[in-house]
C-alpha cells in the first residue's frame, strides 16, 4: 500500500522524504480471540512527522492506538497478524510497560485525568518514565506550552474544565519525553475556540519539539489541516489514504466527511461508495 | 459529665490508632480494589512481632522500626506470591484468597507465637495516668495516639509529595492512563500491600501494648471494618474520621450500655451503628462518587 507516500513531512513549505519511525504491516488485532477488530492495518509514521488517523465511530482508530502502545492487552485484545515496527524494532508482542519505556506515549480518548490530583500533580505522574531532565524541567517545558495549566496548576483535576483536561493529559504525555505520540480524539466534546487553541498548540509542539504524532480524529477538516498526511479507515480496513491537499479535494472526502459538496446539491446516498453510507460525521 | 469526657478522650485516642489499622484497608481497596479479608491477622503478625523484639531486649520504637520493616518485606511477598497472578480475575476470587490468608496466617501465628494472652513486660509506658485538672488520661493511649499520628502524618507525606506516592494515588484513579505513561499497576499493587502491612502491623503492636496480646487483637483488626465503611472504602482522611468515631463509640457504649447490656456491646455497637449509617449514606463520609463533569 502506497510503499513510501507516508513519508512525506511537512518542514516549512518543502515536502521532505523521511525513514519512518513506526511501521504497521498487516496488523490484524482479535479482542478476545475471537472478536476481529483491525483486518489488515498498514501504516507508516515519518520521523518528526504528523500522520492523522480518520474514520467514523467503530472504524477501529482507537484500537489501532491500543495496539500500537500495547493497551491492547489491556482489553483482552491482541495483534494476530502483521507486525508492528518502531524504530525498526518489532513491539507488537511487548507489554505496555515495554512499549511506554520505549518512548511511545498515548494520549487514550475521553480526557482520563487523575481526577483526585492537582493538575500538576498528574504532571508530575507522567515524569515517571523521564530519562534526562528533572520534573522541574519538564514542568517548565509543558506551562510554556500550556500556559492556562500553569494558572490551574494546585487546582484539583476533576474539577478543572474538559479542555483544561485535555491539556492535562496532553501535558501529562509531554512529561514523559515521548518519541513518538498517538493522540486520540482531542477535540472530542470541546468548544471550537478551544479546540484551535488545542490544536495550535499540538502543532507547535511536532514543529519546536520534533515529536512525532499519530493524530486520530472525527473532526476531519481539523485534521486534514494540522497533519499533512492521513490514512482513512473503515470497519478495520484502509480504503484511502494520501497527502492531506488531496484528500481534501477528493469528491468522497469532500462529499461525506467534510460535508462539503461540489454538485451543489446533495448526492443520492444510493450513490455514494461503500464506506460513505454510514451517519454524517461533520466537523 | 467527668465520665462522658473520659470516654470521649480514651475513644479518640483509641481511635487514633484503629485509624492506622483502617489505613491498610482503605490503601488496598483504593489501589486494587480489592478488600483484604486478612487484615485482622496482619494486625496480630504486628503486634507479636513487636512483642518478640521487645522481649529479647530491644527498646519500645525500635522494635516498631523493626515490624515496619518487616512488614514491607512481608507486604511485598504476599503480594507477589497470593495476589499477583490473580490480577484480572473476578474480584470474589480475590476476596476469598484474602479469607484463605486469614486462616493461613492465623494458622502460622499460633503455631509460632502460641494462643496464650502475652503482654509487654516489663510494661513501656507508667502505669501512673497523666491528670490534667479533673480529666486523667493514660499513658498508653496518649503515646499510642501521639505514635499513630505521626506515622499517618509520614504516610500522608508519601503521598502528597513523593513520586511512588503520587503514582499509587493515580493507579487508584485510573489504572490505564497509570499505564500510558508507564506506571506499573504490579508495582503499586506491591508497594499498597507493603504499606497496608506496615501501618495494621503497628497498629496491631500498639493496641496489643493496650490490652495485652492475643488473638483478639486480629478481631479489633476486623473491628475497624466499621471504621473504613463509616469513612468511606477509598478514603484516607475518611480513615481517621471512621476510626475515631468507632472509638468514641465503642468507649461510650462501654460506659453508658454496658449496665444494660453486659458483654460484649462494646463490640457490636459500632457494627449496629455502621449498618444504620449506611442507609442513609453509602458512600461513608469522604468515599468516592465519580466526579460526574463534561
Ligand atoms: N475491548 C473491546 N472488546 C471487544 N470489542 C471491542 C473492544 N473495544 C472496541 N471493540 C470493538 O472494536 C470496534 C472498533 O472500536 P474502536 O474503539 O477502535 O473504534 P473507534 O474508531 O476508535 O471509534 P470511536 O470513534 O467511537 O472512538 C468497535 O466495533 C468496537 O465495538
Ligand atoms: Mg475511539
Amino acid at each position: 500500500m502506497g510503499e513510501g507516500v507516508a513519508r512525506l513531512v511537512k518542514r516549512g513549505n518543502v515536502m521532505e522524504k523521511v525513514e519512518p519511525i513506526l511501521k504497521l504491516n498487516n496488523v490484524e488485532v482479535k479482542y478476545q480471540e475471537v472478536i476481529l477488530v483491525l483486518k489488515g492495518v498498514s501504516l507508516e509514521i515519518p520521523e518528526g512527522g504528523i500522520i492523522a488517523l480518520l474514520g467514523a465511530n467503530g472504524a477501529g482508530k482507537s484500537t489501532t492506538l491500543k495496539a500500537i502502545s500495547g493497551l491492547l492487552k489491556v482489553e483482552v485484545g491482541e495483534v494476530t497478524d502483521g507486525s508492528i515496527e518502531f524504530q525498526g524494532e518489532r513491539i507488537h508482542k511487548k507489554s505496555a510497560m515495554e512499549i511506554s519505556k520505549r518512548g511511545i506515549i498515548q494520549v487514550i480518548e475521553g480526557r482520563k485525568v487523575f481526577e483526585h490530583l492537582t493538575v500538576e500533580e498528574n504532571l508530575k505522574v507522567g515524569a515517571h518514565l523521564r530519562k534526562t531532565g528533572s520534573t522541574k524541567d519538564g514542568l517548565e517545558m509543558v506551562y510554556h506550552y500550556f500556559p492556562r495549566l500553569k494558572q490551574k496548576r494546585n487546582e484539583v483535576a476533576g474539577y478543572i474544565s474538559g479542555g483544561e483536561q485535555q491539556m492535562t493529559v496532553i501535558g501529562r504525555a509531554l512529561m514523559a519525553q515521548p518519541k513518538l505520540m498517538l493522540l486520540d480524539e482531542p477535540s472530542m466534546g470541546l468548544a471550537p475556540l478551544l479546540i484551535k487553541e488545542i490544536f495550535d498548540i499540538i502543532t507547535k509542539l511536532n514543529h519546536e519539539e520534533k515529536i512525532p504524532i499519530l493524530l486520530v480524529e472525527q473532526n476531519v477538516k481539523l485534521a486534514l489541516t494540522v497533519a499533512p498526511y492521513a490514512y482513512v479507515l473503515e470497519n478495520g480496513r484502509l480504503v484511502m489514504h494520501d497527502t492531506s491537499e488531496k484528500l481534501k479535494e477528493n469528491p468522497d472526502i469532500r462529499d461525506f466527511y467534510l460535508g462539503l459538496s461540489d454538485v451543489g446539491e446533495r448526492k443520492s446516498f444510493r450513490n455514494v461508495k461503500h464506506y460513505k453510507r454510514r451517519k454524517r460525521w461533520l466537523t | 459529665m467527668e465520665l462522658f469526657v473520659m470516654s470521649l478522650i480514651n475513644g479518640i485516642m483509641v481511635g487514633g490508632v484503629y485509624a492506622l489499622v483502617a489505613l491498610g484497608w482503605v490503601l488496598i481497596y483504593k489501589c486494587s480494589g480489592v478488600l483484604n479479608l486478612a487484615m485482622g491477622e496482619l494486625t496480630l503478625i504486628g503486634a507479636y512481632v513487636t512483642l518478640t523484639f521487645y522481649q529479647i531486649g530491644v527498646p519500645f520504637i525500635m522494635s516498631i522500626i523493626i515490624t515496619l520493616i518487616i512488614g514491607v518485606i512481608l507486604g511485598i511477598l504476599v503480594e507477589r506470591i497470593f495476589l499477583d497472578r490473580l490480577i484480572g480475575e473476578p474480584i470474589l476470587a480475590v476476596l476469598m484468597v484474602t479469607v484463605g490468608l486469614s486462616f493461613f496466617f492465623k494458622g502460622i501465628i499460633e503455631f509460632i507465637w502460641g494462643v496464650q494472652t502475652q503482654a509487654f513486660q516489663p510494661p513501656i509506658f507508667s502505669l501512673e495516668p497523666i491528670e490534667i485538672g479533673f480529666i486523667k488520661i493514660s499513658r498508653v493511649y496518649l503515646w499510642s495516639f501521639i505514635l499513630a499520628i505521626v506515622l499517618f502524618l509520614l504516610f500522608s507525606a508519601f503521598f502528597k509529595y513523593t513520586h511512588w506516592g503520587l503514582a499509587m494515588q493515580a493507579t487508584a484513579d485510573d489504572e490505564t492512563a497509570a499505564l500510558s505513561v508507564g506506571v506499573s499497576a504490579r508495582f503499586v499493587y506491591a508497594a499498597a500491600w507493603a504499606i497496608a502491612f506496615m501501618s495494621a502491623g503497628v497498629g496491631g503492636a500498639l493496641l496489643g501494648n493496650i490490652n495485652g496480646i492475643n488473638i483478639s487483637v486480629g478481631y479489633l483488626g476486623l473491628l475497624v471494618l466499621p471504621a473504613v465503611v463509616l469513612g468511606g472504602l477509598n478514603s484516607i482522611p475518611g480513615a481517621i474520621v471512621g476510626g475515631i468515631t468507632i472509638g468514641i463509640l465503642q468507649n461510650l457504649s462501654g460506659t453508658y450500655l454496658d449496665q444494660y447490656f453486659p458483654g460484649g456491646v462494646k463490640e457490636v455497637f459500632p457494627f449496629a451503628f455502621m449498618v444504620v449509617f449506611m442507609l442513609f449514606k453509602p458512600y461513608g463520609f469522604w468515599g468516592w462518587e465519580r466526579i460526574e463533569r463534561m
